[in-house]
């Protein structure tokens, strides 16, 4: 094999989610009545547009989650001998980025070094110049001149391409879409551009086609030149910012994944059974409420560290190691968000078990255990949703806090918060090194920004209550 | 109506700031302040103790050793470092003694000396500065020294008892410091090392933990309980017996830890009640130095005064060639201190220090990885220069190679790393010159930094500069220059330790080494990733195990690892406090020492003890460079680099020249205030029209809405 | 009414209890008074006596539950849990890992934590409720659409930005205030004028989104259409009847964040070298001073707890529909 598949535990979790994520999807489009608010979701122009940019961002997550132990050229034996680094298919995809690694800060896009040094010339000279990158517009030779035209040039390749492939994905839709309702093309079409469509397809349209061109462009561009510049030790700046994106997911994603199952079973029980099974539950999560969470978190991270560095034998690599924290990160966010959730949901269990029907089901002896998961759960799952959906950017901003204060992901992982971290003290430099924390900063407030807009409209979509109240 | 007149009376107000030019919106300090003799320094981090007993760090230095005096101190301008009196009269006498107690020469064979007594002679003119503990009524009792708990009821802070006292310091408060020392629930860092070397020092411990049990709860009088080898012989005359011979001792009584302390501080501080108010050394330092703690507000200010009492010294009329012409012999025989007042201010983000620093709020600074572009660069010449915009402020830069060494530790006792066969030899070797540390400190240190040679640093006996003093396994010295030898060379030596290709002939197995490291802090990351590039160089791969402090201190403990970085700060200029490092009875698994690596070579070990006890000398350097040719070729470390540290000051600030041994140079230093308040004045007016800016914005804002208000009324109100 | 909060407090102590138990297990299971011992004495010339004396002068030598080599009540009393944890209960701290007093620590740095957090709320409020109001005037039309969405877009910047930003530009580019620092009484003011503006703008976009719904659904209540109806103009329906029955909420809002106000804020405070308990806080976890941690985490549950308590009373207090119950 060219190389031998790595599944971190993240990874593994990570990808459950995704199965899980699939199931629903498939679930949903059976059943009309949960079908309906969904459909409502992505009818609204800001919840389809979202949500491609949210897909978008999960599918970086997911390619930066393949990971694998590359082969490396030696041989011993007739047995290939694999590379002890672990990387991503990602990391594939973004080799030039990757492996381009200049000496120090460049600005983004340039040709030149961003502090000067001494040039030794052939003939003893010695100058002291801002030194061409090595990697950076390498390929021109005098880049005051020529660097315009040949950006130009690059991004028109990019748009190009990016058009191309935008032409690519609509096609497709647009074939599988007259293959599934059965109408002719040309009908089709011409709903699509008259815009006649329930759905939001024009928006959607640019949404893909700006995602397309973004991606492309920046692709090409990216492999000749530092798109957003290089850090002190010379690494993309880029590079990092899409690496952050799966931390950033990841932590939003599985923190849920974890506390659900509390929440759901804790919440639901105490509101089923009340009595002192509802004594206990109340009284675990008001306890747990009560201290401050930057300080459980704090406390908890404190104590893995300790646990990890006890037993550091079972954690060999530091990317294990990372990995390690990173899950154990979203467990303990796990632990300090699922009070909330598990105290709506009581609330709920409460109100519906006072339902007519839910009465009748007992009255006729239904087991209660059946009652619960065949009548109430199903009836409460708005309230999940709602629920994961807002809590993904808060989960998202705490990661960058928490770095600051060293309590967040390993300082070895790519994450916002390291960046910000790390940035933060380049902005003391003058002239000022700004493009890490921006780079941090338009990333991570992409992502934010359209899970919240996202939120809004899950939450109005599916609340039966509220119509753009809470 | 009223909101229009409000308006108005903003727009007044906006209209007549930039009129007040008096004083910097932006002065962190009191307006008042600006024109007095006063130094404006920070610190990063709280210090954690201020008694001398525990203190052993810089930050804490910065402020205990303006405060306490001991014996001796480093001479502030001369290189090499030189030991000179400071409460001493002169620098201590020293005599060897055998067995039977008879004097021995001063030639003598050291094997024959059973210890050495060092007689230390104090002035007779220090005085306390003024302290509640020393305070006496006219009936000659101390006044605070049997206070009730209700007596405390309404004290918080010291100054709440008003009376002080001084009285003057004898040998005595020295003894009483030693044994403070050895007090074991003083913990103090140096008992350790000093119960090796004091006479009756181990002892005194268990002494006192016998006199302890018998008045449990009761304060200590350890002039009460002598211990054998430390004697105060007169009132300003003590003694103090070491094994055998350890000639560096003498450079441990220039340390806070040999400061004087009164017994009746320690008294005073011991009464119940005291510690609960944080009524303690750690609070309330008292000394006989140039300064005194009158502010201790650690979250965020400390302030130094003079000390009323303070003895007077004279600044030094003799230094090295160029002092001259730099200017640091001005002041030559004036009385110190110079400045009434020293500020330090809390400062622990980077960025704030430096911004405060430019707008000329602090009057010194260290030069950060980051900030270092912008005030340094390399000359014409190819060495570090201020940049033009520094040097327009007026900002001048002093740089000086640290009396410290990092390196790249292998344990020696590993199997595939270690031992001192051939094999082994040539795969350290190879990566020696693999993991490229000129790389390095132009990468991560921005220059900051020479790579070493060998164990020695810069600044210390037997450290020899340019060809000499070259590292021939991993340098060559080629057009007057060092030059490290080529990957084909370190490839060469692998192939020769049989591991071509990174493979081990033996097994057929690819080459996996592992790097134990401390993780922490943004940097890391980078760091890490350049260490396994670096192994990889030469098909080598690197696994990093990343842990805590303690835990990594728990491997080598054990000596379950195989490489290692660590770095050591030099205690003293004396090449011992090196090459005790790799001294094969001191290693960690022998006697938990510091020889990390378990590194033992019998030759070296013959010539460290050779070395340890004669005086610099021809002969001694001879030893030395053979020790160093030893090292060299075992290589049981990487030798890293040497960190170069640069400070940046401002003009005002006057006699800087970087003391890498000395702690208490605050008394050397002279600011020009006036020269400070016009530069703070003419490089922090500040920019007020982005507020005019933002005002405009908020009314056009403003009158839209404004509209549709009256509109959206009128429309609802039909 | 008083035998409600009797209730209340009573109902408190377990809730006490338990997190007495959650974070003793948190700190002294987990790690070992060893560690702490290390990581305090440094790392220079340490010797295992030295650390053995360490932790018998700070009391870690006791065994954590149960002490078998003394007899009698002592038993429980000469242990690590005794000694540590169940005297935070009243409110003794006792001193940190590095020796000092945490209660002195304690009640010097409440003040400036309190000086920025109080006018922080209150401006805050001040500020953000006069935006929501206004934008609930606009309801339904452009400016409605587009507060909210900058609203959320204000909400999606992580504070870290807010607070970076600010200080480079108001700090370094336009000289306006000190970029960092502290000083006692009136001094104080300029080095709290940016902190509290930096405060106020980070919380604005989540704040108004919230107060806006709040007047909304006030404003879709029967009692306001019957006010327009009788012909009470937009402004003072806004201002006499949907303000003043929003207020509730919003208050009720506020009391529970009271007492946590003393907590401080952990990164304003670090940024800006403000002495408050919040910077206090990261200290302690930078340096792994397990004790004060411990403290902070007791102190910040008994507060919130408080803040539950007079959540509980003001409701009743505002609103006499709701029973004691």
């Amino acid at each position: 094999m060219p190389f031998q598949p790595v599944i971190l535990i993240t990874d593994a979790l990570f990808f459950l989610l995704t199965a899980v994520l699939v199931i629903f999807v498939l679930m949903i489009r059976t059943r009309p009545h949960l079908k309906r608010p969904w459909q409502k979701v992505i009818q609204r122009s800001t919840g389809a547009v979202s949500l491609c940019v949210l897909l978008t961002y999960y599918a970086v997550a997911l390619l930066d989650s393949m990971h694998f132990h590359p082969r490396l050229d030696t041989q011993v034996a007739a047995e290939y001998q694999y590379a002890n680094e672990i990387v991503s298919v990602l990391d594939v995809i973004m080799t030039p980025m990757r492996t381009q690694v200049e000496k120090t800060f460049s600005a983004p896009l340039s040709a030149y070094s961003f502090s000067k040094e001494m040039i030794q010339y052939d003939d003893g000279r010695v100058e002291h110049v801002y030194p061409r990158l090595k990697y950076g517009g390498a390929h021109l030779s005098d880049p005051g001149i020529e660097k315009l035209a040949d950006l130009g040039q690059l991004l028109l390749r990019g748009i190009a391409l990016g058009l191309f492939g935008w032409a690519v994905i609509m096609g497709t839709f647009i074939l599988l879409s007259t293959a599934s309702s059965g109408q002719a093309l040309k009908h089709q079409l011409h709903t699509m551009i008259k815009d006649k469509s329930d759905y939001p397809i024009g928006a959607v349209s640019v949404t893909l086609g700006l995602i397309a061109v973004l991606i492309a462009s920046s692709m090409v561009v990216g492999s000749q030149y530092h798109l957003f510049g290089t850090d002190k030790v010379g690494q993309d700046v880029f590079y990092q910012a899409i690496k952050s994106i799966r931390t950033g997911v990841l932590i939003g994603a599985l923190t849920t994944l974890v506390m659900l199952p509390v929440a759901i079973i804790l919440g639901s029980m105490a509101g089923f059974f009340r009595g002192w099974v509802d004594d206990v539950i109340q009284y675990i999560y008001t306890t747990l409420n009560s201290i401050p969470n930057v300080l459980l978190i704090a406390a908890s991270v404190l104590l893995i560290q300790v646990y990890m560095n006890n037993n550091a034998d079972s954690f060999d690599s530091l990317t294990e190691r990372a990995d390690m924290r990173l899950l154990f990160l979203c467990l303990i966010l796990g632990i300090t968000s699922w009070t909330g959730l598990c105290r709506l949901l009581r609330a709920e269990t409460f109100k519906l078990r006072e339902m007519e029907y839910i009465q009748a089901a007992t009255a006729f002896g239904v087991s209660k255990y059946k009652i619960l998961a065949r009548h109430i759960m199903p009836n409460f799952m708005h309230i999940v949703l709602i629920t994961v959906v807002i809590d993904f950017s808060g989960l998202v901003l705490a990661e960058a806090v928490l770095s600051y204060i060293n309590i967040g992901v390993d300082p070895a992982t790519n994450s916002w918060g390291n960046m910000i971290n790390q940035a933060r003290l380049e902005m003391a430099r003058e002239p000022v090194v700004w493009w890490s924390l921006s780079a941090a900063f338009i990333f991570m407030f992409v992502l934010v920004l359209f899970a919240n807009l996202f939120a809004d409209v899950v939450r109005d979509a599916l609340d039966p209550r509220v119509s753009g109240s809470d | 109506m009223a909101v229009r007149t409000l308006i108005n009376l903003i727009f007044l107000a906006l209209l007549l700031l930039p009129g007040c030019k008096t004083a910097q919106w932006n002065n962190p300090y009191r307006a008042q302040d600006q024109q007095l003799d006063v130094i404006y320094t920070s610190f990063q981090e709280r210090p954690k103790e201020l008694d001398p007993v525990k203190s052993y760090n810089a930050a804490e230095y910065e402020f205990i050793a303006q405060i306490y005096e001991p014996p001796l101190q480093y001479h502030f301008l001369k290189r090499p470092y030189e030991l000179i009196p400071l409460a001493a009269q002169q620098l201590p006498t020293r005599t060897y003694y055998d067995q039977q107690g008879e004097i021995l020469a001063d030639d003598v064979d050291p094997a024959l000396v059973a210890y050495t007594e060092y007689v230390v002679t104090i002035q007779d003119d220090i005085r306390y500065q003024p302290h509640q503990a020393l305070a006496k009524d006219q009936h000659d009792k101390y006044v605070y020294h049997d206070l009730s708990m209700d007596d405390l009821e309404s004290v918080h802070v010291l100054s709440d008892l008003p009376v002080q006292g001084t009285r003057q310091l004898t040998a005595h408060d020295y003894v009483y410091q030693i044994k403070r020392l050895a007090h074991p629930n003083l913990h103090s860092p140096l008992a350790g090392l000093l119960a090796n070397y004091i006479v009756g020092f181990a002892d005194y411990r268990e002494q006192v933990l016998t006199a302890m049990e018998q008045t449990p709860g009761q304060w200590l009088d350890l002039t009460d309980i002598a211990m054998e080898g430390v004697l105060a012989l007169d009132e300003l005359r003590y003694s103090i017996r070491v094994q055998g011979v350890y000639p560096q001792f003498i450079y441990w009584l220039s340390m806070p830890f040999f400061a004087p302390i009164p017994w009746e501080a320690d008294k005073f501080y011991s009464q119940a009640g005291m510690k609960e108010r944080n009524l303690s050394f750690d609070w309330y330092p008292i000394g006989t130095g140039p300064y005194m703690l009158t502010e201790n507000n650690p979250n965020l200010r400390m302030v130094l005064e003079k000390n009323p009492n303070f003895h007077g010294e004279r600044y030094p009329s003799e230094g090295e060639a160029e002092d001259l012409a730099a200017g640091l012999l001005q002041d030559a025989g004036q009385a110190m201190p110079f400045v009434d007042k020293v500020v330090f201010s809390l400062e622990k983000e980077s960025i704030p220090y430096w911004n405060k620093f430019m707008q000329g709020y602090y009057d010194t600074s260290g030069i950060s990885s980051d900030s270092f572009d912008q005030s340094v660069e390399l000359n014409s010449q190819g060495q570090f220069a201020l940049t033009d915009e520094m040097r327009s402020k007026g900002i001048s830069l002093s740089s000086a190679v640290a009396t410290s060494l990092y390196y790249l530790g292998f344990n020696m006792r590993d199997p595939v790393v270690g031992g001192l066969d051939e094999r082994a030899q040539l795969l350290r070797r190879a990566i020696s010159i693999a993991v490229d540390y000129d790389e390095f400190i132009s990468i991560f240190r921005n220059g900051r930094g020479v790579p070493a040679q060998g164990p020695i640093p810069p600044g210390i006996f037997g450290y020899e500069a340019g060809e000499a003093g070259h590292n021939p396994y991993i340098y060559e010295w080629r057009n007057n220059q060092l030059q490290r030898r080529s990957l084909e060379h370190a490839k060469a030596l692998m192939t020769q330790a049989g591991y071509a290709q990174g493979i081990d002939q033996e097994t057929g197995k690819p080459l996996i080494l592992y790097f134990d490291t401390v993780s922490r802090g943004a940097d890391t990351k980078a760091l890490l990733n350049w260490m396994v590039k670096q192994f990889a160089k030469i098909d080598i791969q690197l696994v990093i195990r990343g842990t805590d402090g303690n835990r990594f201190f728990d491997k080598l403990n054990q000596g379950t690892f195989q490489i290692y970085q660590l770095g050591w700060n030099a205690d003293y200029p004396d090449p011992e406090n090196f090459f005790f490092l790799l001294y094969g009875p001191n290693s960690i698994l022998v006697s938990k020492g510091q020889n990390y690596s378990n590194y033992e070579n019998p030759e070296f070990d013959r010539l460290f003890d050779q070395m340890k006890n004669i005086e610099n000398s021809p002969l001694r350097l001879e030893i030395i460079k053979k020790m160093n040719d030893i090292v060299r070729a075992d290589a049981p470390w990487v030798f890293a680099f040497n960190p170069k540290s640069y400070s940046l000051s401002h003009s005002w600030y006057k006699n800087v020249k970087p003391n890498l041994m000395a702690n208490n140079t605050m008394k050397y230093k002279r600011v020009d205030a006036q020269q400070r308040a016009q530069a703070r004045q003419q490089w922090n007016s500040p920019i007020v029209w982005p507020l005019y800016a933002l005002l405009l914005l908020l009314l056009l804002l403003i009158v839209p809405a404004v509209r549709g208000f009256y509109q959206r009324e009128r429309a609802t109100g039909l | 009414m008083i035998s409600y909060i009797i209730r209340r407090v009573l109902y408190a102590i377990p809730i006490l209890i338990g997190i007495n138990v959650i974070t003793f297990l948190l700190f002294f299971v987990v790690n070992s008074p060893d560690d702490m011992a290390m990581s305090q004495l440094g790392q220079k010339y340490t010797t295992e006596q030295q650390i053995e004396d360490w932790k018998r002068e700070r009391g870690y030598h006791l065994p954590l539950f149960h002490n078998p080599s003394v007899t009698g009540m002592a038993q429980l009393q000469e242990t690590i849990f005794y000694q540590k944890s169940v005297r935070l209960f009243v409110f003794d701290f006792g001193s940190s890992d590095s020796g000092r007093d945490i209660s002195y620590d304690i009640s010097q740095r409440m003040w400036p934590s309190l000086a920025i957090a109080i006018p922080n709320l209150l401006v805050g409020l001040l500020v953000t409720i006069s935006f929501a109001l206004l934008i609930a005037f606009f309801r339904a039309t452009y400016i409605d659409y587009w507060s909210v969405i900058i609203c959320v877009a204000l909400m999606s910047i992580s504070t870290l930005f807010y607070i970076i930003g600010g200080q480079f530009v108001v700090g370094k580019l336009m000289r306006i205030v000190p970029i960092s620092g502290y000083d006692i009484g009136l001094e104080a003011i300029k080095f709290l004028l940016l902190p509290v503006i930096i405060g106020i703008i980070s919380g604005i976009g989540a704040s108004t989104r919230w107060y806006r719904t709040i007047f909304l659904e006030e404003m879709n209540k029967d009692y306001v259409r019957t006010a327009r109806s009788k012909g009470v103009s937009e402004t003072r329906v806004m201002f006499a009847h949907v303000l003043r029955n929003a207020m509730i909420p919003i208050l009720t809002g506020v009391v529970v964040v009271l007492p946590l106000l003393f907590m401080g804020s952990l990164l304003t405070e670090n940024f800006f070298g403000i002495p408050g308990l919040g910077s206090y806080t990261i200290d302690a976890i930078n340096r792994q001073d397990f004790a004060i941690v411990r403290s902070m985490v007791y102190l910040g549950s008994v507060l919130y707890i408080i803040g539950l308590l007079l959540t509980d009373i003001s409701y009743t207090l505002v609103d006499p529909r709701i029973r004691l119950s």
